[in-house]
Formats: structure tokens, C-alpha cells, sequence
């Protein structure tokens, strides 16, 4: 009755990035809020866990969503979450990891590049066109493509 | 902040509020008068462009807002500080008094005060870190701004016939009041003495103005320009379209202050 019983585990800053990799981004819930580079800083004190995000645009309405989301997603920790969003340092789309580029695409989104550069995320041609650098989000521009003819969405490049 | 907050004299706190409310009123002004093309403008791409940028800066309105509650500390939140004041004490430049009008209207609006709120970032100093963190993010999306802004000046500065009247006359209606967000803000001496400005009005100014001539000029549109006003005549008296734009955006605010969404 009383061996199968496992200690509680003692939180530390990779126990939390774990469980911060399966916060998915409100709008493209294949991509994390790691991948999309939002994470700035983890810090776990004896008494709660600090987690700084930086926004991906300063007036993200998902901003109040992401941190909910994260507050409960660290409950089963035990102990509580302070979870604030900064402008430490300016959120680049640079901070976008491998995966998360790869995720994005996987989605139908073209990573971000400069606009030359930018390829169709359904048959990878080059053979693109920015119809507007404002698209359905703050933080994604409109294209086309020429081969498949298709419109698609890109992550703008900031 | 709240160390950074104790570095600043009063002096000092005073002015820097004084700029963060113009910052912001402008931002919000702009943003929410841009929000009225959602659903109505020339083209489905246009439509989607004006409501993303309009959405940008109602987002730096609020983080600026954001930024003078905790400088004021007074109780008042951004969104206290965003609505519930009375039209007059509302600080958006003088520019931004007029109405959206026509499309045209809105064109030269946005590129006049583009333009000039590029300027305006430009002249922050890393001084007091959170607004100097705040603008280094903020002039990153702007750039955005400025480009669709100019993409369209050439449009329809070329497209000739009535677009092209209509944007000049647009133009002209609105040059005399386009200084006026570049009105150097009340305390500037102290604002640069603790390098929260970089540099003085004036000279965001005089670069502002050769940026505007050196895009209008190749098109064949000359402006007479008119130096930036005192502070006192930059930014108050509002007018009845800024009246009857302040009616809507408080309206949902009045009719229920304590609500959450």
C-alpha cells in the first residue's frame, strides 16, 4: 500500500521548459510558445516559479490567453507561477527555432525570410509573390504562389 | 521599474509623463480612427492591411499607457488612462484631430504621421530602460508601417487623375497640422539631460521634413511647411471629429465601467 508511492518531484528550469514545449501557440497549435523563441527566462525559486516571455508583437491579443495557459500548465509542479511578458530584449522572428520552422511549414505557414527568399510552404517553389506584408495576424504576411497557385500565409520577418 | 522608476527627479518624472501620455494618446488615436476602415476600405488586401496596422498601435498605445500607470502610480490602469478621461484632456497631436475622411485622407495622414513617429522613436534614448526596451521592439513593427505608407503615396501620387488630386488636396489640408507631433514635449531640457531623449525635437524635426520633401519632391508634390508649434497649441482643443471619435471609443466603457473582458 505504501511502496508504490513516488516522492514528489523537485521542479527545475528543464522540468519546466518540458512542460512549457507542450504550450501551443493559440492561433498555430502545432508550434510552441519554445519554439516560436517567446521563453526569455525561467527561474525556479523554493516558493515559485518565474517565467518571462517576450511577446512576438507588442500588441499580441493572445498575450493573456499564453500566460493563463502557462499558469496552468505548471499547477502540477506545486508550487506557484508568476508569468510576465517583457521587452527585455526585442522578440526577433530570428528566435524561432529549427523546429519550429519546420512545424510552421508542416502547417502551411512559410517560415520567416526575407521576402525573396520566402518559399511556398505546400510545393517549396521560389516562385512567390507578397500580396501585402499585412496579413490575417500581426505577425504574418500574405503570398502567393505562382507554380501551385496557391495563397498562403508567411511569418513576417521582424 | 520601480528602481529605474526612483533614478528620475521630479523634474524629470513630469516630463517623461507628459511624453508618454502624447506617445500613447497619438498611438491610440490613430489606431482606433484607422479601425473605422475595417470592413469598408478599397480592397479585401487594404482592408486586412489598415485593421493589422490599426491593431499594432492600439498594442503600443496600451503599453505605453501601461508604462505612465506605473510611472503615475495614481490607482488609474491603461485602460482608466485610455477611456476615462474627458475629450480635453486628451494629448494626440494636432494631426491626428481630423477626421479618417477619405482614402485618400487617411493616406496622407498615415504617411505624414508615419513619417513623423519614425522620427519621434528615432529620438529615444536608452535613458530610462523601459521605454527605451519598449521603442527598440516598437520601431521593428513600425517599419512595416512606414513602407505600406509610402507604397502607397507613390500609388496614388502616380496614378494621376482624381486619386492624385484627391491625395494632394489631402496633402495640403493636412501639412499644417502634420508638425505638431513633433512639437518638442514640455521638460524637453530635462528629457535630455537624463538621455531619455536623445535629441531634440527640432532636429527629429528638420530630418522628419527632408525625408518628407525628398520622397514628395519626385513625385511632383510641393508642400509649404510650417515649424512645429509650442506644445500648449501641438496638442489640445479637440475638435468635433476628435468629439465625435472620443463618443465611440468610450462608448462601451460608459455604458458598463466596471466590466472585464
Amino acid at each position: 500500500m505504501s511502496a508504490a508511492r513516488t516522492p514528489p518531484r523537485v521542479p527545475d528550469e528543464d522540468a519546466v521548459r518540458d512542460i512549457l514545449r507542450g504550450v501551443p501557440d493559440p492561433e498555430i497549435p502545432t508550434v510552441s510558445i519554445v519554439d516560436l523563441g517567446m521563453v526569455e527566462r525561467i527561474e525556479v525559486g523554493p516558493d515559485r516559479i518565474e517565467v518571462e516571455l517576450l511577446p512576438t508583437f507588442v500588441g499580441c491579443p493572445a498575450q493573456d490567453l499564453i500566460r493563463s495557459t502557462v499558469i496552468d500548465a505548471l499547477t502540477p509542479l506545486g508550487r506557484p507561477a508568476v508569468v510576465g511578458f517583457s521587452f527585455r530584449r526585442p522578440w526577433t522572428s530570428d528566435r524561432i527555432t529549427e523546429l519550429g520552422r519546420e512545424r510552421l511549414t508542416a502547417s502551411g505557414f512559410a517560415p520567416p525570410a526575407e521576402p525573396a527568399a520566402v518559399r511556398c510552404p505546400y510545393c517549396q517553389s521560389g516562385r512567390v509573390a507578397m500580396d501585402s506584408a499585412f496579413g490575417s495576424t500581426q505577425c504574418r504576411s500574405l503570398f502567393y504562389c505562382r507554380d501551385c497557385r496557391q495563397p498562403f500565409e508567411a511569418f513576417k520577418r521582424v | 521599474m520601480t528602481a529605474s522608476l526612483a533614478a528620475l527627479d521630479a523634474r524629470t518624472r513630469t516630463a517623461l509623463a507628459g511624453l508618454l501620455l502624447s506617445m500613447a494618446d497619438d498611438e491610440f488615436v490613430i489606431g482606433f480612427s484607422d479601425s473605422e476602415w475595417t470592413g469598408i476600405a478599397p480592397i479585401l488586401e487594404e482592408d486586412v492591411a489598415m485593421s493589422s496596422i490599426a491593431q499594432d498601435e492600439l498594442g503600443h498605445a496600451r503599453a505605453f499607457y501601461e508604462l505612465l500607470a506605473a510611472l503615475l502610480d495614481d490607482g488609474r490602469d491603461a485602460d482608466a488612462l485610455a477611456y476615462d478621461r474627458e475629450p480635453e484632456a486628451y494629448r494626440h497631436a494636432r494631426l491626428l484631430d481630423h477626421g479618417r475622411g477619405d482614402w485618400a485622407m487617411t493616406i496622407a495622414r498615415r504617411f505624414l504621421y508615419d513619417t513623423a513617429d519614425a522620427a519621434r522613436l528615432a529620438s529615444i534614448g536608452d535613458g530610462w530602460p523601459p521605454l527605451a526596451e519598449l521603442v527598440a521592439k516598437i520601431r521593428r513593427e513600425e517599419r512595416y508601417h512606414v513602407m505600406h505608407a509610402l507604397a502607397w503615396a507613390h500609388r496614388l501620387a502616380r496614378a494621376g487623375g482624381e486619386a492624385r488630386e484627391r491625395f494632394v488636396a489631402a496633402l495640403e489640408a493636412l501639412v499644417p497640422d502634420a508638425p505638431s507631433v513633433l512639437a518638442a514635449p514640455e521638460g524637453e531640457a530635462a528629457l535630455i539631460e537624463a538621455g531619455i531623449l536623445s535629441r531634440s525635437m527640432a532636429e527629429a524635426f528638420a530630418g522628419w521634413w527632408t525625408e518628407v520633401a525628398g520622397t514628395l519632391g519626385p513625385l511632383g508634390i510641393s508642400l509649404a511647411l510650417e515649424p512645429p508649434p509650442d506644445p500648449a497649441r501641438a496638442r489640445a482643443v479637440p475638435s468635433d471629429d476628435f468629439r465625435w471619435l472620443w463618443g465611440e471609443f468610450t462608448s462601451v466603457r460608459r455604458s458598463d465601467p466596471r466590466a472585464t473582458w
